[in-house]
């Protein structure tokens, strides 16, 4: 079989939408080789586009859709997701979010309360975040054509351009911070979904990163990167901050911050709590001088009070991801493939 | 967590590799011990234990992984299934991602087909009682483990007179495979670590003519690190001691010695054994289970006709040689190479517990 008579008849699975390896190689040979300029080349969570006002700040610019299954579930909703999961990824980059835009895709029949109670929960998060929703798009598609709502949502933010970090500046002796527990947004979901029949109380991070990051860059310059790890979970974002670096990354598994109850249900579950999609979580790497400074800025702010160090940036293993375990062995840790899937016994 | 963190403490660990390392510094020879269990060989790859027991003991990894052990005839009559239109195929979710002979249920339901994932059988029995106008078939794919929660499926299927209800049975059983293993003049084995969830349904006596008839010392082992640890250490404490070889527990919060007669006799009262093909060690006598005639209403293969093709197996894939444990998937040409969880070419590089899928994921350690 030739390879064009491959991808002729290769078709869109749910791997390719996971966040991991599939749709990674999928973006890069699609869509960035046909759109490639300097600014999507940054292939970063916003691009960073200059300031047509030309007062030395920069621009940063993001887009996300929100597909998530159930609606409502413990800490959110599609419309928390679709306001916090856009101004995180502008956050990240080191703007403040401004403006948002919002494109519903809404089947026939959704009830009109639901929707309402969608708004209203994306008011609340647009008033927390400090941002304003100033423009928007709405459609119905038949039943059936839809799983009820999809929301889009772009972003625009100002960013000053002293600021300039990025995966570059990142060097071997630097720490590698989180802000609290990994894993709870997949994991809340997955239980929310209820074909496990798992007892729970586990809740979504769901949350504007925002304020902890101003927090953060307001104590120290020694911030050299910021992801927020959500589909792929922690794994894939520090693989994708690894991927062809002239640096490696050693994670310690005994600094993981991990709930009992998330612990617990991966176990039953088969599931690798560094996998699971996070919403409220910032992976973020500094200097070491600075690491004290970042994680005490961190742990006062409510969204912070968990952080660690939980890993740090190597000479050795370049462009790998490795984890120290319990008990001392080294393994390597790779980007997710395909989904998560359970396990047989 | 309580129960947890118990079976992970660093310093215990420690304390046994030292015992672990003391032990293999009397011997002059290599010593090699099997872990039968999929779920196993997942636990040393991802506490990274390889790396930590030294050159003198080698761990090699047995066919206890069911998703690997099953040959594509049976996953391309699943497929076939699953392109009828009425057809719904429930199944774990390790089964997805496995090649058939020209396609996959993941590529199946990218085409349309209708397939859930499910945890238990019982899962699927309830899909078949909502959707009265399909055919509803669970993938029975598993060891001793899973086989009878089947088995009482079936059993309130029929009770429940539940018509649309089948099972495509690949059961197989471990005990004959093991008697396979011990014959084969490839491997030298030293030990066995013996499968924890296995045991807890068959106990410890299906493992005796292995310590009896061939000298080689058994352990039941947990699936925790600390458990796994102690299970070699016992293994390697039988050799030195030269006492004659036995089967121990070391699982004994799970594994009783007379194992689960409760869900044996559900087994038995559903199931009878057959031949059965394994993929690597080829048709091991009496290995595998089929639904008995009393219930063949619900057995899959006697009620729904299927257009199977042709049973291709992927060329120069030494899934077989792993799974026996006389090759490494470092041996193999095609691993990390064409063979990839994205594209994988055999069964031991996708499912959770394949042999391949712990060595890619988790490194060779």
């Amino acid at each position: 079989m030739g390879i064009t008579e491959k991808i002729a008849g290769e078709k869109i699975t749910l791997a390719h939408g996971s966040g991991g390896i599939q749709m990674h190689n999928l973006i890069r040979s699609l869509f960035q080789k046909r759109f490639r300029n300097e600014w999507l080349d940054q292939m970063s969570d916003s691009a960073v586009i200059g300031n047509p006002a030309g007062d030395g700040d920069a621009l940063c610019f993001t887009t996300d859709s929100y597909v998530v299954a159930p609606l409502f579930f413990p800490g959110g909703d599609i419309g928390k997701l679709a306001v916090c999961g856009t101004v995180n990824d502008l956050a990240v980059e080191g703007a403040t979010p401004l403006f948002l835009s919002c494109g519903f895709i809404v089947e026939e029949g959704c009830e009109i309360l639901v929707l309402e109670k969608v708004a209203d929960s994306m008011a609340d998060a647009a008033r927390t975040a400090g941002v304003k929703i100033v423009t928007g798009d709405f459609k119905v598609v038949e039943k059936g054509k839809a799983d009820a709502i999809f929301i889009n949502t772009s972003g625009i933010g100002r960013r000053s351009r002293s600021r300039g970090f990025g995966r570059e500046h990142i060097r071997a002796g630097d720490k590698v911070l989180i802000n609290g527990f990994i894993g709870e947004h997949g994991a809340a979901v997955m239980a929310a979904r209820g074909n496990f029949d798992l007892q729970s109380d586990i809740k979504s991070d769901c949350a504007p990163l925002n304020g902890i990051i101003s927090d953060m860059l307001a104590v120290s310059e020694g911030i050299r990167f910021m992801r927020d790890p959500t589909r792929g979970g922690i794994a894939t974002t520090l693989n994708e901050i690894a991927e062809g670096a002239n640096f490696g990354i050693t994670l310690d598994e005994a600094a993981l911050p991990l709930r009992d109850d998330v612990k617990a249900a991966c176990e039953i579950l088969g599931f690798d709590p560094l996998y699971l999609a996070n919403e409220g979580k910032v992976i973020t790497i500094v200097s070491a001088e600075d690491s004290a400074c970042v994680l005490e800025a961190m742990r006062s702010h409510t969204l912070g009070r968990e952080s660690r160090i939980i890993g740090e940036v190597t000479a050795s293993h370049a462009g790998r991801v490795v984890l120290k375990t319990l008990l001392g062995a080294h393994r390597i840790i790779d980007m997710l493939s395909g989904e998560q899937l359970p396990r047989i016994c | 967590m309580k129960y947890l963190d118990e079976y992970r403490d660093p310093a215990l660990a420690h304390r046994i590799l030292d015992k672990i390392a003391e032990a293999c510094g009397e011997r002059s020879e290599l010593a090699a011990i099997m872990e039968v269990c999929g779920t196993h060989t997942m636990s040393i790859a991802r506490a990274g234990l390889r790396s930590l027991l030294g050159e003198n003991l080698r761990l090699l990894s047995g066919p206890g992984c069911p998703v690997c052990v099953t040959p594509n005839d049976y996953l391309d009559r699943a497929i076939a299934i699953a392109r009828q239109r009425d057809a719904i195929i429930a199944t774990f979710g390790d089964m997805m991602k496995v090649p058939g002979s020209s396609s996959s249920l993941y590529q199946e339901r990218g085409n349309g087909a209708r397939i859930e994932m499910v945890y238990s059988p019982l899962d699927a029995l309830k899909i078949a009682e909502q959707n009265p106008l399909n055919k509803v078939i669970f993938l029975g794919v598993g060891f001793e483990t899973t086989a009878p929660t089947v088995a009482a499926t079936l059993a309130k299927a029929r009770a429940d007179g539940v018509k649309n209800f089948f099972v495509l049975c690949g059961h197989k059983i471990v005990p004959p495979a093991l008697f396979a293993l011990v014959n084969d003049p490839e491997l030298k084995l030293d030990g066995f670590l013996c499968p924890g969830h296995v045991s807890a349904i068959i106990g410890s006596r299906p493992y005796e003519f292995i310590a009896r008839d061939y000298g080689l010392p058994c352990v039941i082992a947990g699936f925790e690190p600390l458990d796994i640890l102690q299970g070699i250490w016992m293994i390697l404490r039988q050799i030195i001691e030269k006492r004659g070889a036995s089967v121990e527990i070391q699982y004994s919060r799970a594994v009783a010695a007379e194992g689960n007669p409760k869900a044996a006799a559900f087994m038995e009262k559903v199931f009878e054994p057959v031949d059965s093909i394994w993929r690597g060690l080829g048709k091991i006598p009496a290995s595998g289970l089929a639904i008995k005639e009393e219930f063949g209403d619900w057995d899959a293969a006697r009620v729904i006709q299927a257009d199977v093709g042709e049973t291709r197996e992927p060329a120069g894939c030494i899934c077989g040689m792993i799974l026996r444990g006389v090759r490494l998937p470092m041996d193999c040409p095609l691993f990390r190479k064409t063979c990839t969880p994205e594209n994988p070419v055999g069964a031991c590089m996708v499912s959770s517990e394949g042999t391949c899928a712990a060595y890619y994921k988790y490194g060779n350690g």
